[in-house]
């Protein structure tokens, strides 16, 4: 299959067309312009819809909207919008909506920054009110990119929820070097539940309000089993140069591509270290921590594209106290280096002493 | 004997409060898409507010959306099913405050969609406060004194507001306080959905509405107060006819 060179937002966008996504709502919000750009005109021909919402609040609706009858949605936005679609996704989540939500991640609380950033951790793992979890994929190239918010799809249609695609300014506005999927050609069967206009069958109603509390809480109860089946099944996780390992890097995303330079730099030394990636930010890989060799691991380093770490939390949640963990990060939009990360390595191990 | 009067197929319960005309509105609704024959075609997008109950008395395909998003739920629909007949049930609260912009966007977007619009002066599920259409010198349980326009505005005139838009096609309001309104009431939303079924795009219907529970009266004393408060302030009729040369 020959491949493309591509940016990533707009690859993000091709892949999603190849997914058979058949709307698209959005609202201008940098660093993810390229890809309502994109779909404002890609959709078009292949008989899709695009439609530029008034707002972020609006345009999560419209794809709600759209999910009701059925068809593959995407919206796509960066933290400040993100918080706007907080509530559409949350109904989404309890109306067992299909859809898929892209996040080219910025820096910083409020308005921020438009530089890339790596500060919707927290946020993607339940994003929005009421206590719900969605998947949540974090891509650390645009060939990543594009493979999941493929998978994104499918895997909100299996499960009739929200997947988040969380990227950042950097994967989202660099170029590389992609291979895009197929069109996909079959897709779940959604008659059983879409609304279509009640002819020759029962009327429907789609909905996050109901005033049958066992109902509603039986819905709790089957949230929790989704959530927890992910963690059998869905955790996707990279282990880069770990097996060995004295030392790991933990990181995601575009810092996870800037450790692995450092890791290859410190390698050529002899130093033993490695990266563990998490893929799936929600499921997340715990058990690639918990099983870390505890007597031959000295310590993890957490780097980010934030401050504070974010990780760490979870982290910690793995390693439970086993593993001394340091964090490592850049806020402010800024960028760091594999050199950056060696020299922080030094100071906390001193590593090439 | 002759039957003069069926009751719609697809209404079941009126789940709303004694003496409210939420139910007549439904009803109305009801009886126009199954004259029109459409109700297998219909999509109804409901609001939060009291406009949520339909949920129990329309027997329609129908969803609720958030607080506000009818407007832009209705528009995704609309976009993907665009052989269905989509419609808006929406209280003051939820279409004239917090969703002010999905509703002007999706008017102006000229929408292919109609828009039933019920404007009972306060929020009546929540428990009376004040609303975006409540009268001046109206009180609400955050208006004790009522409604005072120094610190809490004018009430809004929504269809004179859409009716701005180049877009929409047919804008009107009706008022649902007597049988000869409620007749024109059911014609003017009549012809809105024939609008939507002849492609003619955005139609908005405003019907004018009580709320004896919060407004603290008698049923037949809210119609009174409706007719010597509500309608003057809220002029009825026609605002804008695409088809009708207006």
């Amino acid at each position: 299959m020959s491949q493309l060179f591509m940016k990533g937002n707009e690859a993000i966008a091709e892949s999603a067309v190849r997914a058979g996504c058949e709307f698209f709502a959005g609202y201008p919000i940098t660093p993810q312009n390229e890809i309502p750009e994109y779909l404002s005109w890609r959709l078009d021909e292949v008989g899709g819809v695009f439609v530029q919402g008034e707002s972020e609040v609006a345009a999560v609706n419209m794809i709600y909207g759209a999910s009701c009858a059925g068809k593959r949605v995407m919206t796509s936005t960066s933290g400040p919008g993100l918080s706007l679609k907080a509530e559409g996704i949350s109904y989404l989540a309890a109306s067992r909506l299909p859809a898929v939500i892209v996040d080219v991640a910025r820096t910083g609380a409020g308005l921020g920054q438009i530089k890339p950033g790596q500060n919707d951790y927290w946020f993607v793992k339940s994003p929005g009110h009421g206590g719900f979890k969605t998947i949540v994929l974090a891509p650390h190239t645009v060939q990543e990119a594009v493979d999941l918010t493929y998978m994104a799809f499918d895997l909100a249609d299996r499960d009739l929820a929200p997947v988040i695609v969380l990227a950042d300014g950097v994967i989202g506005a660099m170029m590389e070097a992609v291979t895009l999927p197929p069109f996909k050609d079959t897709y779940p069967d959604k008659t059983s539940w879409i609304l279509n206009g009640a002819e020759n069958r029962e009327s429907r109603i789609i909905s996050s309000v109901t005033n049958d509390l066992n109902k509603l809480e039986s819905f709790h109860v089957y949230q929790k089993e989704l959530y927890e089946s992910w963690g059998r099944k869905d955790v996707m996780v990279e282990s880069f140069m770990a097996s060995d390992a004295e030392y790991i890097i933990a990181a995601y995303g575009t810092s996870a591509r800037i450790a692995k330079t450092a890791i290859r730099i410190l390698r050529e030394k002899g130093i033993k270290i490695g990266l563990i990636r998490p893929i799936t930010i929600v499921p997340f890989p715990y058990e690639a921590f918990e099983d870390l060799p505890y007597n031959n691991v000295k310590g993890i380093l957490v780097t980010e594209l934030c401050i504070p770490s974010q990780m760490i939390d979870d982290i910690q949640l793995g390693v439970l106290k086993r593993i001394p963990v340091h964090t490592f990060g850049r806020g402010g939009g800024f960028i760091f280096s594999p050199e950056d990360i060696i020299d922080e390595l030094n100071k906390v191990f001193s590593l090439e002493d | 004997m002759k039957n003069i009067y069926k009751k719609s197929s697809i209404i079941s319960e009126n789940a709303f409060c004694p003496g409210c005309l939420h139910g007549v509105a439904s009803k109305l609704i009801a009886e126009v898409l199954e004259e029109l024959q459409i109700h297998q075609k219909a999509i109804c997008v409901l609001p939060v507010g009291c406009g949520t109950l339909n949920m129990e008395s329309l027997k329609l395909d129908r969803v609720v959306a958030a607080h506000g998003r009818a407007p832009a739920v209705a528009t995704g629909l609309k976009r993907s099913l665009p052989d269905n007949i989509v419609f808006t049930y929406q209280g003051d609260g939820d279409l004239a405050s917090i969703g002010l912009a999905e509703i002007i966007h999706a008017a102006n977007r000229g929408e292919n969609i109609t828009v039933i619009f019920v404007n009972n002066s306060i929020y009546g599920m929540t428990g009376g406060q004040l609303a975006p259409t409540t009268l001046v010198q109206q009180q609400s349980t955050t208006s004790k004194f009522g409604r005072n326009t120094s610190t809490m505005g004018y009430p809004i005139k929504m269809a004179e507001i859409i009716t701005q838009l180049e877009s929409p096609t047919l804008v009107a309001r009706q008022s649902l306080d007597s049988p000869r309104n409620i007749i024109a009431a059911k014609k003017i939303i009549r012809r809105a959905f024939e609008n939507q079924m002849n492609h003619k795009g955005f139609s908005f219907v405003e019907l004018l509405s009580n709320c004896p529970t919060n407004w603290k009266m008698k049923p037949i004393d809210s119609l009174d107060w409706m007719r010597s408060n509500v309608i003057p302030y809220f002029e009825l009729g026609i605002l804008k006819d695409v088809e009708g040369g207006k």
